[in-house]
């Protein structure tokens, strides 16, 4: 077989430069730039600054409530990845038995997916509401005094909460496409074999489900890491005091509305490695044992 | 993109020369930064409208830039590229930086004296003088939308349970179990870094940082929060809260306010400027405002408060025209007629004496008792800590004040150990702020 080439060594490099020029313009510069900062503890209008060495780094880990929120933030990831899958392949399962109105009743389940995330804050915040929230109220009548932003864990449920609805679409339309890409053979094959209903979906369609599964498990905590910022600001209102938040947040609170630029590139560099070492994870570990099909 | 520009220019010097036949000589235009959103930009729109049509020679745009700290961060991005506004608007938890930043700024009393505009600091009523001045008492930001910590009361509920308005804490103690007695939430806050740390110090003439409050300088300023008064306070705070003569309801502003309006609370502690959304919304039962209280226990009689709100700064690195301009809307601004305007539209004290006199005279007090709380209140007795107070990365602070004194009231930390961690924390902050000053 011919190896097909260029005549040129440079014409490759000369077709790659827009894009290489625009990663590193707008990703790598501004990375290394967090980098150095990260070393320095600067005054943001650039008049006076001091090298610091690992001074950032040291007070992170030093700091109870960083930990506190880095903690928060792992809990936080594995509420919403575990229930917003869950949720989503359970209404997919179901979804995908229906037959009559089908389109409606899946565009329906979909339509939460175009909501943004400070308007799903919103709504979280009128349903929660302290004084007449429908879900206070609920709750008030079950025995549980809700108090949003008031109470710790009672604010981080309803991130949780929010979060999870916001999230339960996508996961859906990706799940029911899986669903629907498993081949009519298989599935007969397999009703032969197997009489019961949640025996064949354990033994044939969840490991066939598994690539949309996994791809969907990283881009769930990406999600949970980063996309639920928006729901976080509105739902604290701006202002943290005493309730949860995530480490994205906390890079905001500091870096954004604190001016403490170096105590923030020191954030921003821990969650860079943090996605670095997802990212070598989604590659490295897992990838090669999923079977695509 | 040059040529774009000033055809841009020719062609509305051209229109404006058609339409009014003047425009004869090139006006100095200036730009605003300002974080007023809502009924409050529309007023600043005002003010920048009333000041191009007072005059020819100068004209200013003013700008929203969305919440004070989007203002801020726009504002420093902007300084780095050399594109910064001549204005901008600066809250008070983050004016530490920008005064800290000397090169960043033109100190409003400079630029005042440099351009014949007359200027004395004993203008302004005196809680509002010093709070943005440096050291030796220049004025560095021109105190703009300005409030102070008062008390509202729901009067009909005060009458239900026969009792007077409480002017210290101990004459409270003595009227909440009547309050609650009567179906009341006795008190609510709002706020409680501003209303009970920053100008509980304020109040009772109390240190708040070494350093002269921290006006001597970053280098070595610490955070005076762990004091005997301090943990009183908060105890006993506590102790209210335990038997139901405090609400809390966390640290949003709105959660615990609206608990007054809906009738529930007694009293709640709030801004100055509160009276005109209550009047706007207009309460089911008759309510006054009166001064933050205090302890007789550690002062005989009150101190005035600090103020809170905002300043405009005069952004360093402009024209001599262009900050001619500057000085010139700051003698429109703080005119009588202006800061009463400013006043009565949006509930914020008027920062100089005249404005005040003038608001008196022209019975605005009669008409809307509640307004003149906040103007008297700044006007007490003062005190060598009643000033201000400048700390670096105070927004943080606030942030770790918040969160400890929140955990305080619902009873996951103590008052010791909570004083003890915002005193710990907030000296690591202040230490890490001396080094940005490098």
């Amino acid at each position: 077989m011919k190896r097909a080439g260029f005549a040129s060594r440079w014409l490759p490099i000369l077709l790659l430069v827009p894009q290489l020029s625009i990663i590193l313009v707008f990703f790598y510069w501004p990375a290394a730039y967090a980098v150095k900062s990260s070393f320095y503890l600067q005054d943001p209008f650039g008049f006076g600054q001091t090298f610091v060495g690992l001074e950032n780094y040291s007070a992170l880990a030093g700091s109870a409530e960083y930990l506190k929120v880095a903690n928060f933030t792992m809990i936080f990831t594995v509420l919403v990845t575990f229930f917003s899958l869950a949720l989503a392949l359970l209404l997919a399962v179901k979804a995908d038995k229906v037959i009559r109105g089908a389109k409606t009743y899946r565009t329906l389940l979909m339509w939460v997916y175009a909501v943004a995330p400070p308007v799903a804050g919103f709504m979280g915040l009128i349903l929660f509401n302290q004084r007449w929230g429908p879900l206070t109220e609920f709750f008030g009548a079950l025995g549980w005094d809700f108090n949003l932003r008031a109470d710790y864990v009672d604010t981080a449920f309803a991130m949780v909460v929010v979060s999870v609805w916001k999230q339960v679409p996508v996961n859906f339309i990706f799940f029911l496409s899986g669903l629907q890409s498993i081949p009519k053979s298989v599935r007969e094959a397999a009703l032969i074999d197997n009489r019961s209903d949640s025996g064949r979906f354990w033994d044939v369609t969840f490991p066939l489900l598994a690539p949309t599964g996994f791809f969907l498990l990283i881009i769930n905590i990406t999600y949970a890491l980063f996309d639920t910022f928006g729901i976080i600001d509105t739902l604290v209102q701006g202002e943290p005091g005493n309730n949860p938040m995530t480490l994205v947040y906390k890079v905001y609170v500091d870096g954004f509305r604190g001016n403490d630029l170096g105590g923030s590139s020191a954030q921003s560099v821990v969650l860079m490695i943090l996605v670095l070492a997802l990212t070598v994870f989604q590659f490295r570990m897992v990838e090669r044992r999923i079977h695509y099909t | 993109m040059n040529t774009m520009k000033n055809t841009a220019k020719f062609t509305a010097a051209a229109a404006a020369f058609a339409l009014a036949g003047t425009a004869a000589f090139a006006q100095t235009e200036i730009t605003w930064w300002h974080a007023m959103g809502g009924n409050l930009g529309e007023t600043v729109n005002k003010i920048a409208e009333g000041f191009n049509a007072s005059q020819d020679e100068y004209k200013i745009t003013p700008v929203f830039k969305g919440s004070y700290e989007e203002t801020l961060t726009s504002g420093i991005a902007a300084f780095r590229a050399g594109e910064q506004p001549n204005i901008m608007q600066v809250f008070d938890a983050g004016s530490a930086t920008v005064i800290g930043a000397k090169g960043a700024t033109v100190p409003v009393q400079d630029l005042l004296a440099e351009n014949g505009v007359d200027f004395d600091i004993n203008d302004y009523i005196p809680g509002v003088r010093y709070f943005y001045a440096d050291s030796d008492g220049k004025m560095i930001g021109m105190p703009f939308n300005s409030s102070s910590p008062v008390m509202y009361y729901n009067a009909d509920a005060l009458a239900a349970a026969g009792v007077e308005v409480p002017a210290t804490y101990e004459e409270f103690e003595e009227i909440a179990p009547k309050l609650k007695e009567a179906g009341y939430i006795p008190l609510v806050q709002t706020h409680l870094p501003w209303e009970f740390v920053e100008n509980f110090h304020s109040r009772h003439n109390l240190p708040f940082a070494t350093n002269a409050n921290g006006y001597e300088g970053a280098e070595g300023t610490q955070i005076l929060i762990n004091s005997d008064e301090m943990k009183m306070h908060f105890t006993k705070v506590k102790e209210w809260l335990a038997e139901g003569y405090f609400g809390f309801f966390g640290t949003g502003w709105d959660d615990n306010q609206s608990q007054f309006e809906a009738g529930k609370a007694a009293m709640y502690i709030g801004s100055s400027g509160d009276f005109g959304g209550l009047t706007t919304k207009g309460m089911p039962f008759e309510w006054g405002s009166a001064y933050l209280p205090y302890w007789a226990s550690i002062t005989e009689e009150g101190y005035q408060t600090f103020i809170g709100g905002a300043s405009l700064f005069a952004m360093a690195g402009k024209s001599a025209e262009e900050n001619k301009a500057t000085a010139e809307f700051f003698r429109y601004l703080t005119s009588p007629e202006v800061q009463y305007m400013w006043h009565r539209e949006t509930g914020y004290v008027p920062v100089t004496t005249a404005a005040y006199e003038l608001a008196k005279a022209d019975g605005h007090y009669d008409r809307f008792p509640a307004a003149e709380t906040g103007p008297k209140q700044l006007m007490l007795q003062s005190g060598e800590n009643t000033r201000g107070y400048r700390m670096g990365f105070y927004v943080q602070i606030r942030d770790v004040e918040n969160r400890e004194l929140s955990r305080v009231l619902s009873g996951e930390t103590t008052v010791e150990d909570a004083l003890a961690t915002i005193e710990k924390e907030g000296n690591e902050l202040l230490a890490r702020f001396a080094k940005t000053q490098g």
